[in-house]
């Protein structure tokens, strides 16, 4: 009987449109408007790569060690380097990084021993040629410039 | 499948998919129907293949470990997990105790994640779409944890062989604390909007029921076996990682139809935060890595691990002849395996249900071609 007069007024439908009613002012909202307001990402967050310097002097913190081109699993990053006369050290040419061919996983940067490569919060790295996406040298100690649309 | 000539019958032959949306992916299948009725399906598979198991031979095995996140990629926790326990059976190495309760932390989690998905998709086939922005606001809380321990939502490559890279940053336990108690009042919601509800019965019950036998025969696992009343879960039939600590029940039910899988990973759920709320509270200290070697070289052997994932049973073989990259790697995916009984389940159905069955089984297509 009470199965029936449930059945009737329907009151399965309005426990499931109650639900619905309660969320109608949510405390918090999740669209981000993107353009407009840029998602804060994790510290963590493992995006665009990059080729620190020495803050100081301008030189990079690279030692041309290779290590990370053997640690990547897309074989993308290529190090070239020379054996300066003076120093008697290992000295970086060129260092080209594939972006287009890169998932992001992390193994360079783990690899790195003196935190030279390392994988930045800036995520917007999207460009209009597949040249544009291999990243040499320059290009990684600057890291990516996103055109910015003022809203 | 369509094997005699269908001109001089009333039997139509239907693609759906490659591109169907309700297909959960690049999944087509062959419909024989008689009007409404389904007189047999063909599954085509293979849209979606990339040869995971062969870049194996060609990778080491620390360079393999982000393309397991890639496969099941709503659970790319749990595939980590199985991959990384296989080597490490392999090495003859266990991961320290703190990071056996960070990993099952991530791996419930990971869980409730793909649970999440899974029925705000599955609702959203069935024609209810209010669930789905619900399950999706949760699990982007969860994907919000991974995305602070690990620095990356999906694809996460969390667990490295040995243990763990990354150490819990600051305020991880209160979140996932956080999450456990803002989280159950939430599945009493989903309930409360699909449970009770005519059409959700209606369009679920005596749906696409696959006996326990046949979940034998076929090799199905996980929910889809424990609706139909199996109480086969391998975290308490083989534990791993440490689950044997935790205190959880297995969820059941008795007649294998689409309802009572959908009831099942509701309580699952449910289940994933009691472990998470247990595990959270008695996080060890203490090291997070193994010892484990800078290259990875197991000696020559194998090493079969399977592990519970939110599909059912995901399993690695990996064989090793010596030296740095793995002779083979096979992987045993669950949502292979239970897309293999989607014929049986949705023949003498009607179209409608389909839709329904391919959403219950809960496949993800990366898996199933790899």
């Amino acid at each position: 009987m009470t199965g029936l007069l449930k059945k009737i007024f329907l009151v399965d439908l309005f426990q499931g449109l109650f639900v619905t009613f309660r969320n109608q002012n949510p405390k918090y909202i999740y669209t981000e408007q993107y353009p407009a307001e840029r998602p804060k990402v994790a510290e963590r967050y493992r995006g665009a790569p990059r080729l620190n310097i020495n803050p100081d002097n301008g030189e990079t913190l690279c030692i041309s060690c290779n290590l990370c081109a053997l640690a990547c699993p897309e074989n993308l990053i290529v190090v070239t380097s020379e054996r300066s006369e003076v120093t008697k050290r290992k000295e970086l040419i060129t260092f080209t990084y594939d972006t287009s061919r890169c998932m992001f996983c992390g193994l360079c940067e783990d690899a790195c021993p003196v935190d030279a490569l390392e994988l930045t919060q800036d995520f917007e790295m999207a460009s209009y040629t597949r040249e544009g996406q291999i990243w040499d040298r320059q290009a990684l100690e600057e890291g990516p410039k996103p055109t910015q649309y003022k809203c | 499948m369509p094997d005699s000539t269908f001109l001089d019958s009333t039997e139509l032959v239907l693609n759906m998919g490659p591109q169907h949306p309700s297909t959960h992916g690049v999944l087509r299948v062959i419909l024989k129907l008689d009007g409404e009725k389904v007189l047999g399906t063909d599954c085509i598979i293979g849209y979606l293949h990339r040869g995971v198991e062969k870049i194996a031979e060609n990778r080491t095995y620390a360079q393999f470990n982000p393309y397991v996140d890639r496969m099941d990629y709503v659970a790319a926790v749990s595939n980590g997990l199985g991959y990384c326990l296989a080597v490490e059976k392999l090495l003859n190495v266990e991961a320290p105790p703190r990071a056996q309760a960070i990993r099952v932390i991530l791996t419930e989690l990971n869980r409730i994640a793909s649970h999440l998905l899974w029925l705000g998709t599955h609702a959203l086939d069935i024609g209810a779409i209010t669930p789905v922005f619900y399950c999706l606001r949760e699990r982007e809380e969860a994907l919000k944890i991974f995305e602070k321990y690990c620095g990356a939502r999906l694809t996460t490559h969390a667990f490295r062989i040995g243990g763990l890279l990354y150490e819990t940053y600051d305020g991880f336990e209160q979140e996932i604390r956080d999450f456990c108690k803002m989280f159950i009042p939430k599945v009493d919601e989903y309930e409360e909007l699909l449970t009770n509800n005519r059409i959700w019965v209606g369009r679920l019950k005596d749906v696409g029921i696959l006996s326990a036998d046949e979940c034998k025969e076929f090799g199905v696992t996980g929910p889809v076996l424990r609706a139909a009343g199996v109480k086969w879960d391998l975290r308490k039939a083989q534990p791993y990682s440490g689950y044997e600590k935790y205190d959880f029940d297995i969820p059941t039910r008795q007649n294998g139809d689409t309802y009572d899988r959908y009831m099942v990973r509701m309580e699952e759920m449910r289940q994933s935060v009691r472990i998470m709320e247990q595990a959270v509270e008695g996080i060890p200290e203490g090291p997070i890595m193994g010892k484990v070697g800078k290259v990875i070289k197991p000696a020559i052997g194998e090493a079969y691990v399977s592990i519970e994932a939110p599909k059912g049973e995901l399993g690695y073989y990996i064989v090793s002849d010596g030296s740095t990259q793995p002779y083979r790697c096979r992987v045993r995916p669950p949502s292979f395996v239970n897309l293999q009984a989607l014929d049986r389940m949705i023949r003498g159905g009607l179209i409608a249900d389909v839709v329904a069955v391919i959403g219950t089984l809960d496949i993800v297509l990366g898996e199933v071609d790899r």
